[in-house]
């Protein structure tokens, strides 16, 4: 509140003005009452360089997760041709997850660690009714993400780039730099890039890691509590696993014509290390469907994609329309294929109109496979995450963006993203599964709102 | 006699490949505009990533629950997604 009566030409500290900014996109956006509008206005005078924005978002599947999530970011140019930018971002997690296992004429139950002192380890048992899809409801997590990036330029034609980006979870922690340059050609009418990015993440989930294609194990099954202690130990080797990632991309940025440019880029990426997700589980069947086991997956420790992208957008009398596809391939087999569209409309009051759509469809890695079946060689690699399957997926959103005073803006967006995985080629040997659905269908809601300053 | 056809097919491969090239970026030279020509070209919206906080959002979204990303920009990493 103080900072309404903040005299406006006292300009001296500017990194109190970065602070004030940032106070009041995140009030703006949050709507905290009447005084929001003293806010934003006092914000318009504001005579710091720095362009700010907050963003907040709903991610809700239905019956599953949901994440809210808050974005501050904000960039600022010094001298005639460098520009810093940041972001910063809290979110939540909170719901169910699919565990992997296949739903089953009766009711399953499934363990979890939740924690432990001084090498104990708790575990729950939870139920899952008969004929209902096996999801864990005990996700609860925490991010916190920031990022930065700095861009400038060498001579006229050539421009650098350099950036960091460190994420925080509960279990989960990454970080990871870039290197870029960049060289314009032709009247800047070719821009030619490269750039060179690595990571490392590290996962230290509760009770360990998981080892992979080893059982889940019941305290039932053993005579003392010790005991299955010691068996739970066995199988989970390894506290934490990391991921080492490295990644090049090639840019080429053509401008066409007053109206249109064009973007191809290829990539080429590498992870190695732990791919696996500890909190997922294949179900192993006997020959009548009925399940014996749940098996964590398995995954290999290498896997290096390449992607051709191209983009294309073209300026219209009054709107802009745009166009991307993507072309991923990796050496787990999958394949995708991404299209993007958007196409924005211009009010004659500087608002705008942007409905959205995206088609996506991704084949299955090698390795992936609903269920395993007792009697049959256990493979090296397995895993039934439905992620990593074959899929068709389909976003539909529209955007509203509105010109307010003072050169603010306020934007909403609201999509709707469903994804629909495809029956794979299933483990011969067993009896019939009909009337289970081993494929449900996953639906999203997203919903966006954010004000830049 | 087999391994020089090959290596003869390499030669025509790797000079019809710098050919294209050569020819891609003679052609870049006559497409584009002059720098009083880009008004449409500079306005916001035609940015290449004219809505960055947007493009961060889904590009976590479809990282965490698709099995491809990247391609626009670096696939990056970062989180044990569910």
């Amino acid at each position: 509140m103080q900072l309404i009566n903040r005299s406006i030409s006292n300009k001296a500290d500017k990194n109190n003005h970065l602070v004030e900014k940032l106070a009041l996109a995140a009030t703006a956006l949050l709507g905290a009452g009447a005084h929001s509008q003293d806010y934003v206005k006092d914000a318009a005078d504001l005579a710091s360089e720095w362009n700010i924005a907050a963003s907040s978002l709903l991610y809700s599947e239905i019956d599953r997760v949901s994440a809210a999530e808050f974005i501050i970011s904000g960039n600022k140019d010094f001298h005639d041709t460098g520009n810093f930018d940041f972001k910063i971002v809290l979110d939540t997690l909170t719901g169910s997850s699919p565990n992997g296992a296949i739903e089953q004429n009766t009711a399953q139950t499934f363990t979890r660690p939740s924690g432990g002192e001084e090498g104990e380890i708790t575990i729950q048992q939870y139920t899952i009714g008969a004929n209902t899809t096996p999801l864990d409801d005990a996700f609860q997590d925490l991010r916190v993400q920031s990022s930065f990036n700095w861009i400038d330029s060498f001579s006229e034609d050539y421009r650098y780039s350099m950036g960091g980006n460190f994420s925080k979870e509960l279990d989960y922690t990454s970080v990871s730099a870039n290197l870029g340059l960049e060289k314009d050609l032709f009247q800047k009418n070719t821009t030619l890039s490269i750039g060179f990015s690595g990571g490392s993440d590290s996962y230290e989930p509760t009770a360990g890691i998981p080892d992979p294609m080893q059982p889940m194990l019941f305290r039932r099954d053993f005579s003392s509590r010790s005991r299955f202690t010691r068996a739970f130990k066995a199988t989970r080797g390894n506290l934490s696993g990391s991921i080492s990632t490295s990644e090049v991309l090639l840019g080429w940025t053509q401008v066409v014509s007053r109206r249109m440019l064009t973007q191809f880029n290829l990539g080429i990426s590498n992870s190695s290390g732990y791919l696996n997700d500890p909190f997922k589980v294949i179900s192993l069947l006997n020959t009548q469907g009925a399940v014996q086991e749940y098996i964590y997956e398995g995954r290999p420790d290498q896997r290096t994609k390449k992607t051709f992208f191209a983009l294309t957008k073209y300026h219209l009398e009054e709107s802009v329309f745009d166009l991307s596809y993507r072309y991923m391939t990796d050496d787990w087999n999958i394949q995708s294929h991404t299209f993007d569209t958007h196409w924005l409309f211009f009010t004659d009051s500087g608002d705008f109109w942007q409905p959205h759509f995206r088609f996506y469809h991704q084949s299955a890695a090698d390795f992936y496979t609903p269920f395993l079946v007792q009697g049959n060689p256990v493979p090296t690699y397995a895993t039934s995450d439905y992620r990593v399957g074959e899929m068709d997926a389909v976003t539909l959103g529209l955007k509203y963006g509105m010109q307010l005073a003072n050169n603010h803006r306020f934007e909403m967006r609201l999509e709707y993203y469903t994804q629909s995985p495809i029956k794979a080629n299933q483990p011969t040997g067993i009896a019939n599964l009909d009337g289970l659905d081993l494929y449900p269908k996953v639906n999203a809601i997203i919903f966006q709102m954010s004000y830049y300053l | 006699m087999k391994h020089r056809a090959i290596q003869g097919a390499f030669v025509v491969f790797r000079l019809t490949t710098i050919l294209s090239f050569s020819f891609y970026i003679s052609a870049c030279a006559n497409l584009g505009v002059e720098a009083w020509d880009r008004d449409l070209l500079a306005k916001p919206a035609m940015a290449i990533n004219s809505a960055p906080l947007d493009q961060a959002i889904d590009d976590h979204i479809y990282f965490s629950k698709e099995a491809s990303s990247g391609g626009k920009s670096f696939a990056g990493g970062g989180c044990g997604c569910n």
